[in-house]
């Protein structure tokens, strides 16, 4: 019997991306014995060809959209999108990792290996159709990020950053999971499609069950994302987190969060719309204003992000309240710019670290615009990303997410969300001051200067943040087109 | 090429360039940026030349799509008040570069590029005509200005320099919600566009939404105007900056709320406007007085200066909201007086700061006996500042007053106090520092004028005299403009009145 009964070609090449990341993940680990000896920088080398890799393979992918493996897999232009983000923001933690690494001594094949399993399972999370295969992407997602987290074994606040982060978030999967049994079991199914069409069909289930199932998700989703009132661990883990990891945490798997997030509530969850909507709108302007009033007390470089992560997560929600595909076209552009600059500025952290991660505090910013001034160029140009000020990514993507909100007529989210970004821009200020108005620091003084990596890793970056601001109609329009997903 | 586009270019390259400049020369940063910004003012020379002074509309233009969705237009041009706001900017941008040659020693390279980054963000203000394209200028000029105050300021400049940017930031944001309000409701970004769907009637606001509209562009404009109570970020920042920073603050940066105001705010929301008149009204003239009175008795001289901006913007906004022809033109016309003379007392104040390194009245004194060309032209600039006829601020604050006083003769009197106080701070000033008892340390280190000082001191001493004595210059295409944006303002004008009675109604109650 030919191999063609068992396989189908056309879905293996939808699911192309998370078969080399799987495979290229394994072959590291196997691989580690014979590589070691002889280099410490191919598993870096070998990471990032296996991500360039299952990138091409994702663009290839949708050179021929539709759905696999009997509608559980789905690659659109969103799932695309995702796919490459994500991607995208591996190579990006790898980049600045080599040097990471080696300064703490710990260059092993299993940072890289577990790096490339997490982005796989993010990749399943954008692409799937089905509310059992975005489990599956979020547990292999989770999974392996929770051991990134204490990647550095012999480090208290790695390890209890770890295990913070496996508590809260196993138990947000498992809410998560909960609201998946309560949809099967008022549905009897579990595919997107099929659970909207059961919704708008002559016999509607219980509509408290399904509200229940829906409240369950967000919860469940609303951690991953860390959105508010269920950010409380943020801080403590992307504080304790190794820099790199920290950078990827907050830009990978909360892009893929976002895209799960999108995907349920805009298709499957559509038809209760009126319901979710006072929710998320609360939950959005809530991570909005914590995120950012925390942030302004903050001293912890590492707390200080990750607190304005909060509050981005916050913006993106404004993008989910105005349920429309502008909206949604608006949360992917907004992710993609975030990307960019949170992970410039989380590898400038990684950078002035030092040894064991001493420096962390915003005073050990000081003089960074005398001593290396590229450095401070760089992370300026994405500290004024955060801010929002114009021709940068982050700009644009506030820009449309309000727009999105203003025609959705939610003026006065709107108002209150774009005050919040003029709170923000204090503590952003905060560290230009540092940088350019303060005299050296211990730090600054004894940085080593910008590696390859490191530099790739900074300018890549900030010119993704420059372009997305200059010419936005680039994503902008890729965003647009596919932001309408398959009800 | 597209004039106004290339007076954007030119900085912008030179911005660029000045970039890549070995850090280790400060004097080819300090070359370069000269020889920039003079190519860029010698080039916005034209700008009058091909301005046809008959028209009042929006010249020079050139509108090209940049961003598709939503329709944002790269869409620049200029009218008859912008055109002079613009030769402003790079006027006195090579004059900025002149005054901070010795004074900016550290970090000069970073310093001269800001300073060509700001000229950019400001030309860019004065000639967008897309309110997206606007914003985004009105925005990056607040960054270099920031880095201005807060790297190369005094003592307290990181305090300035992030109120400074707040401030500005938190009105802003708000402006931004309403442009893309406007976006919503009209499709398009473009200025004209929605002027003209205004006047003919296809787009309308309702009362409420019109007057949320106006206060959102308004709150933005008054913070940078300063209005009074908006105006604490000032002095902070005034006082903080680097001279050239104070100059550039001044001269150009306060117009930028003035313009909008004039520009945007009654255009866009007529009926608005002239509903909240009388309230802002108060306001500028609070500000007259107060700010006069505030100089009355500061010790420190570049603080004097800067409490005399707040009161003599106060002007400006009087003569705008006065919703007359000569209101408008002397509020114009004030503009640009206010932003060479005082640009000049910072200077001045600047080039005495060198000498002395102290901006307290108290240290000086007999400065006129060291420095008698100095002290010469530091009169000419007081005099000016103090509205004597023959020099440029007598024609705006008289056009001023006699709008204000045509819409209503009291203000013109409030108003007035304001104009015999500047005389009173000024001449004060001017006689402590200059005259009365010399000691030895300024008689023999307080030298006068050398080469590089006449150079930036005589082209603004000519302007105050040249627009002082032949106004006609400028004010032909200033006057053009202003009586379109007044008859702009006219249109919803019945809609008013109708709606007058409801609130008398409502008063009643």
């Amino acid at each position: 019997m030919p191999v063609s009964n068992f396989v189908n070609w056309a879905d293996m090449i939808r699911f192309l991306p998370e078969i080399i990341l799987t495979i290229m993940g394994t072959a590291l680990m196997v691989l580690d014995p014979v590589l070691h000896r002889r280099s410490s920088n191919a598993f870096g080398h070998l990471s990032i060809l296996s991500l360039a890799a299952a990138m091409a393979a994702s663009v290839f992918a949708y050179s021929d959209p539709g759905t696999a493996f009997g509608g559980m897999l789905v690659v659109d232009g969103f799932a695309t999108f995702f796919r490459v983000l994500v991607i995208g923001v591996g190579i990006l933690t790898v980049l600045p990792s080599y040097r990471f690494l080696h300064r703490q001594g710990a260059e092993t094949s299993e940072f890289h290996a577990l790096l490339l399993y997490s982005i796989a399972g993010q990749c399943l999370m954008a692409s799937a159709n089905e509310l059992i295969m975005i489990f599956l992407g979020l547990e292999i997602s989770s999974i392996a990020s929770y051991i990134l987290a204490g990647y550095l074994r012999d480090d208290k606040r790695a390890n209890e950053s770890a295990l913070k982060y496996f508590l809260l978030g196993s138990f947000a999967t498992g809410f998560f999971l909960y609201g998946v049994a309560f949809i099967y079991g008022s549905t009897g199914t579990v595919n997107l499609s099929a659970v909207h069409a059961a919704l708008t069909g002559p016999n509607p289930p219980s509509l408290v069950l399904i509200g229940v199932a829906a409240a369950l998700m967000f919860v469940g989703l609303g951690f991953k994302v860390s959105a508010s009132p269920f950010q409380i661990w943020a801080p403590d883990v992307y504080q304790g987190a190794p820099t790199p990891v920290t950078a990827f945490l907050s830009a990978g798997p909360k892009a893929a969060a976002f895209a799960v997030f999108f995907r349920i509530f805009m298709t499957a969850f559509a038809p209760i719309a009126n319901g979710w909507e006072p929710l998320v709108w609360i939950s959005a302007l809530l991570s909005m204003t914590i995120g950012n009033f925390a942030a302004l007390t903050q001293a912890n470089v590492k707390r200080l992000l990750a607190y304005s992560s909060i509050a981005h997560a916050g913006y993106v929600m404004v993008a989910l309240t105005a349920r429309s595909d502008v909206g949604t076209a608006a949360a992917m552009f907004y992710l993609a710019a975030y990307a960019f600059m949170n992970i410039g500025a989380f590898a400038v952290v990684s950078h002035l670290s030092g040894k064991g991660e001493r420096y962390q505090n915003v005073d050990d910013f000081g003089g960074l615009g005398q001593k290396q001034p590229l450095t401070a160029a760089m992370l300026s140009i994405f500290l004024l990303s955060l801010i929002g000020v114009p021709l940068t990514g982050g700009f644009f993507g506030k820009f449309y997410i309000f727009k999105a909100a203003l025609e959705s007529h939610l003026v006065w989210l709107t108002v209150l969300g774009l005050l919040n970004s003029a709170v923000a821009a204090y503590y952003y200020l905060r560290l230009l001051v540092v940088m350019y108005m303060r005299e050296p620091s211990e730090a600054t003084t004894n940085a080593e200067p910008l590696s390859l990596g490191l530099s790739a890793a900074l300018i890549l970056p900030a010119l993704g943040t420059l372009v997305l601001g200059i010419f936005p109609s680039w994503v902008l329009d890729f965003a647009g087109k596919s932001s309408s997903l398959i009800k | 090429m597209n004039l106004p586009t290339l007076l954007l270019v030119l900085p912008a390259v030179g911005f660029l360039i000045a970039l890549l400049l070995p850090r280790s020369s400060p004097h080819a940063s300090r070359t370069w940026a000269l020889v920039i910004s003079l190519a860029t003012f010698a080039v916005s020379l034209a700008l009058p030349a091909m301005f046809d002074r008959n028209t009042a509309g929006e010249q020079l233009a050139l509108n090209v799509p940049w961003i598709t969705t939503p329709d944002i237009h790269y869409y620049v041009a200029v009218d008859g008040i912008g055109l002079w706001l613009v030769l402003l900017s790079t006027f006195l941008t090579p004059i900025c570069v002149l005054i901070s040659w010795r004074s900016i020693q550290n970090r000069a390279k970073e310093f001269y590029a800001f300073l060509l980054l700001l000229e950019v963000g400001l030309i860019g203000v004065f000639i967008a005509q897309d309110l997206f394209l606007f914003y985004v200028f009105w925005e990056i000029s607040l960054v270099p200005m920031y880095f201005l105050v807060g790297i190369w300021g005094h003592e307290r400049r990181i305090y300035a320099a992030v109120k400074f940017f707040l401030f500005t930031m938190a009105g802003s944001v708000l402006m931004l919600a309403a442009i893309i309000y406007l976006y919503n409701r009209a499709g398009t970004f473009s200025y004209p566009a929605l002027v003209e769907m205004l006047q003919s009637g296809r787009l309308a606001f309702a009362p409420n939404e019109q007057l949320l509209l106006f206060l959102a562009f308004f709150l933005a404009f008054a913070i940078k105007v300063p209005l009074f109570p908006l105006h604490t970020w000032l002095p902070d920042a005034h006082v903080e900056a680097p001279t050239a920073g104070s100059v550039m603050l001044a001269s150009v940066m306060l117009k930028m709320g003035t313009y909008g105001i004039l520009h945007f705010c009654l255009p866009l929301f007529p009926s608005a406007s002239r509903t909240c008149a009388p309230w802002i009204v108060v306001l500028a003239l609070i500000g007259i007085i107060y700010g006069a009175l505030v100089s009355l008795v500061q010790p420190n001289m570049k603080k004097l200066a800067a409490y005399s901006s707040v009161s003599h913007l106060g002007f400006v906004v009087l003569g705008i909201f006065s919703f007359t022809q000569l209101g408008f033109d002397g509020a114009v016309y004030q503009m640009l007086n206010h932003g060479i003379s005082t640009g000049a007392l910072f200077a001045l104040v600047g080039l005495l700061y060198e000498r002395r390194h102290s901006l307290e009245i108290a240290d000086y004194g007999g400065v006129a006996t060291a420095a008698p060309w100095l002290s010469t032209a530091f009169l000419i600039t007081t005099l000016a500042s103090i509205g004597l006829p023959a020099l440029n601020n007598f024609v705006g604050e008289f056009l001023v007053l006699q709008g204000a006083a045509l819409a209503n003769f009291k203000w013109a009197i409030y108003a007035a106090i304001g104009v015999i106080l500047s005389a009173c701070y000024m001449l004060w000033l001017y006689q402590r520092v200059f005259y009365g008892e010399v000691n030895e340390e300024i008689r023999s280190h307080l030298p006068d004028l050398n080469l590089r000082e006449w150079a930036l001191v005589v082209p603004l001493i000519a302007m105050m005299v040249w627009m002082g004595v032949y106004s006609q210059s400028f004010l032909p295409a200033v006057g053009k403009t202003t009586a379109r944006v007044l008859s702009q303002t006219q249109v919803n004008v019945p809609f008013q009145v109708q709606a007058r009675p409801q609130t008398e109604v409502a008063r009643a109650r």
